[in-house]
């Protein structure tokens, strides 16, 4: 087809769209569509009373982005930083704002020796981390993990068999800092004997 | 309580943790009956978002039966079953007195960049999610509304985050009668993302994926045409000659962060986390859509750079429409469509897992298996 003016005719005309397609065009005009505009002026939605909130209190230091001007009056308790991790965490948010890569590597960073620090600890635990069920490889026999895959053009089988890696890498540090610690262990009680 | 904690890259168990508590006078304890895992989920079980700690509790699409109140809370009581947003927010900020409440600046220390979600890392707040018996909510006067008497559950949950999503990235496209839309990704967004475009009047939806099984509900779901992206030397090209070679009006990301297709960009952000996300169904998303068309982006990326292919977005005149929704806004006309039978969200639930076993499913969404399109969690106290 030449470039022309005209837009190309859809396989179906609007007629044929509303009485093929349940709701076809019932948000046609943008006044039904409630994201329009983007941004509404609408004070005091819901039941907000406040013009700003009571402030939850702060029990233990809380870190938060240099961008902010105080610790917002709501935040979350999930899991206060500890450990390594930690104080690479409070690192991060210390001396970065999230303009800045550094702060966000640094975070990523603090996420995988948590892992390992947790994985580590977990051995101390009554509850050691079990990598068959916590990553739930079992349903692969109950729900067709062959089936799913098997005849199939998908594009992410090639890249499947690294996630075990990753799900290993706790466990391969920790045997190789074992291993290492015991090894030096006996070649200084040789070299002591 | 038993709750579903995060243990590092893939893995997750079921813990007893302590019920949550009210830490500000308006908070709620809920009482979680039905919680969902969403594809975000899936970027923090991979480890791609930063500051997710080990310990957590994900989940951020839930309802349940309110069980507690703080103090200063008037709209909701104990008993009401309540549908709760994604979103936390205070209702009162700059941002969510202009109905960004994606947005609200008063819920975050973590980042001024994104709002306050619950389960979703400390990146987004550090609050613990909805994949428990019990969960805290803050601003109950706010956030959570009753649940229609004549909403089932199953519509109840997934318009907390999944169908709100869709409906909301079809809105950010701009659609006029007879416009040609693409949507890349057919999880629960893109499927919802497709059947919403109709709503706004779409002439043509097409929708890309490389999962056959759920390429079969865009058929039956969406009513959209489709094409599986791995049958194709180009998807460009192809949607190229789809359109007369203008491209479509308006292209919707529904991937994100995890996009497949090409292997260095999904390793160097999936796997490697060099990238906040891997940008494939976006840079599709731009150089598929026509020169002054329409790109929105309903797929999550991490807050690092990713590859982004911004010249060709430049030199086409593109606008680039984003956000995460802002659920509660949804609401009203989303209730309605539902009640009209326009949208039924339910049909998008596969597989409804005990909260014990929800590591098989995580395992089963992420690696989509059993023609897994949406996975929800159901608690034992539920
Ligand atoms: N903006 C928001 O408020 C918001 C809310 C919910 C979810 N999300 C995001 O939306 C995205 C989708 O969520 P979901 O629950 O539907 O997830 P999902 O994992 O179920 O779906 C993603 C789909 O994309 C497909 N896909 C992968 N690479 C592709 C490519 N290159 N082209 C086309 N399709 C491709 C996958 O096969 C899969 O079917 C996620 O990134 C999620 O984080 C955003
Ligand atoms: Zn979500
Ligand atoms: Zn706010």
């Amino acid at each position: 087809m030449a470039y022309t003016q005209q837009k190309p005719p859809n396989p179906e005309t609007s007629g044929q769209l509303r009485a093929r397609i349940p709701g076809w065009g019932a948000d046609l005009d943008p006044k039904d569509r409630p994201a329009v505009p983007k941004e509404q002026f609408e004070p005091h939605p819901y039941g907000a009373e406040w013009d700003f909130p009571d402030r939850q209190p702060e029990e233990r230091p809380r870190e938060r982005s240099i961008e902010h001007e105080f610790l917002t009056p709501v935040f979350g308790t999930s899991c206060p930083p500890h450990g390594v991790s930690g104080v690479i965490r409070r690192t991060a948010y210390q001396r970065y704002s999230e303009g800045r890569a550094a702060h966000w590597l640094l975070l990523i960073a603090a996420d995988r020796v948590d892992a390992l620090e947790s994985t580590l600890r977990s051995f101390a635990s009554r509850h050691p981390d079990n990598p068959v069920t916590e990553t739930g490889i079992l349903s692969e026999i109950k729900h067709h993990g062959l089936r799913s895959r098997r005849g199939q053009k998908r594009a992410d089988l090639i890249h499947q068999p690294l996630d075990p890696l990753i799900v290993a890498a706790p466990w391969i540090i920790a045997g190789v800092l074992g291993y290492r610690a015991v090894r030096r262990i006996r070649r200084s009680q040789g070299s002591t004997s | 309580m038993r709750a579903m904690v995060y243990r590092g890259p893939y893995r997750i168990r079921v813990e007893d943790k302590p019920r949550p508590a009210i830490e500000h006078p308006n908070d709620a304890i809920v009482r979680v009956t039905r919680a969902a895992i969403c594809g975000s989920d899936l970027h923090l079980y991979h480890g791609m978002m930063p500051d997710t700690r080990v310990g957590m509790t994900f989940g951020h699409e839930f309802i349940g039966v309110v069980d507690e109140v703080g103090p200063s809370v008037q709209t909701r009581q104990p008993g009401d079953r309540v549908m709760v947003p994604f979103n936390i927010f205070c209702g009162t900020c700059f941002f969510c007195a202009r109905g960004l409440y994606a947005n609200c600046h008063n819920v975050n220390p973590n980042a001024t960049a994104v709002g306050g979600i619950y389960g979703y890392s400390h990146t987004c707040g550090g609050y613990d999610g909805g994949q428990a018996e019990y969960v805290r909510v803050p601003f109950a006067d706010v956030g959570p509304s009753p649940i229609p008497d004549w909403m089932d559950d199953e519509d109840a949950v997934l318009l907390t985050d999944a169908v709100a999503t869709g409906y909301f990235g079809a809105q950010l496209g701009d659609i006029g009668e007879g416009d040609v839309v693409v949507v890349f990704g057919a999880g629960p967004v893109g499927l919802s993302a497709a059947k919403s475009s109709w709503l706004m009047g779409a002439g043509r939806v097409i929708v890309i994926d490389h999962l056959e099984y759920r390429l079969a509900k865009a058929r039956t779901f969406a009513h959209a045409e489709t094409h599986n992206f791995t049958e194709h030397a180009d998807v460009v090209v192809l949607l190229k000659k789809l359109t007369d070679r203008l491209g479509a009006d308006v292209a919707i990301d529904a991937v994100g962060a995890e996009a497949d297709g090409n292997l260095l960009q999904h390793i160097t952000s999936a796997k490697l986390k060099l990238q906040g996300g891997s940008p494939i169904a976006l840079n599709w998303a731009i150089d598929s859509v026509r020169k002054g068309g329409t790109v929105s982006v309903m797929g999550a990326y991490g807050p690092m750079f990713s590859a982004v292919k911004f010249g060709d977005a430049m030199n086409k005149g593109l606008t680039l429409r984003m956000n995460q929704c802002p659920v509660k806004r949804q609401w009203p006309r989303l209730f309605e469509h539902v009640r009209n039978g326009y949208l039924k969200p339910s049909e998008l639930v596969t597989h409804r897992i005990p909260l014990e076993h929800i590591a098989e499913g995580y395992h089963i969404f992420s690696a989509k298996l059993d023609g897994c399109i949406k996975p929800l969690v159901v608690p034992e106290a539920a």
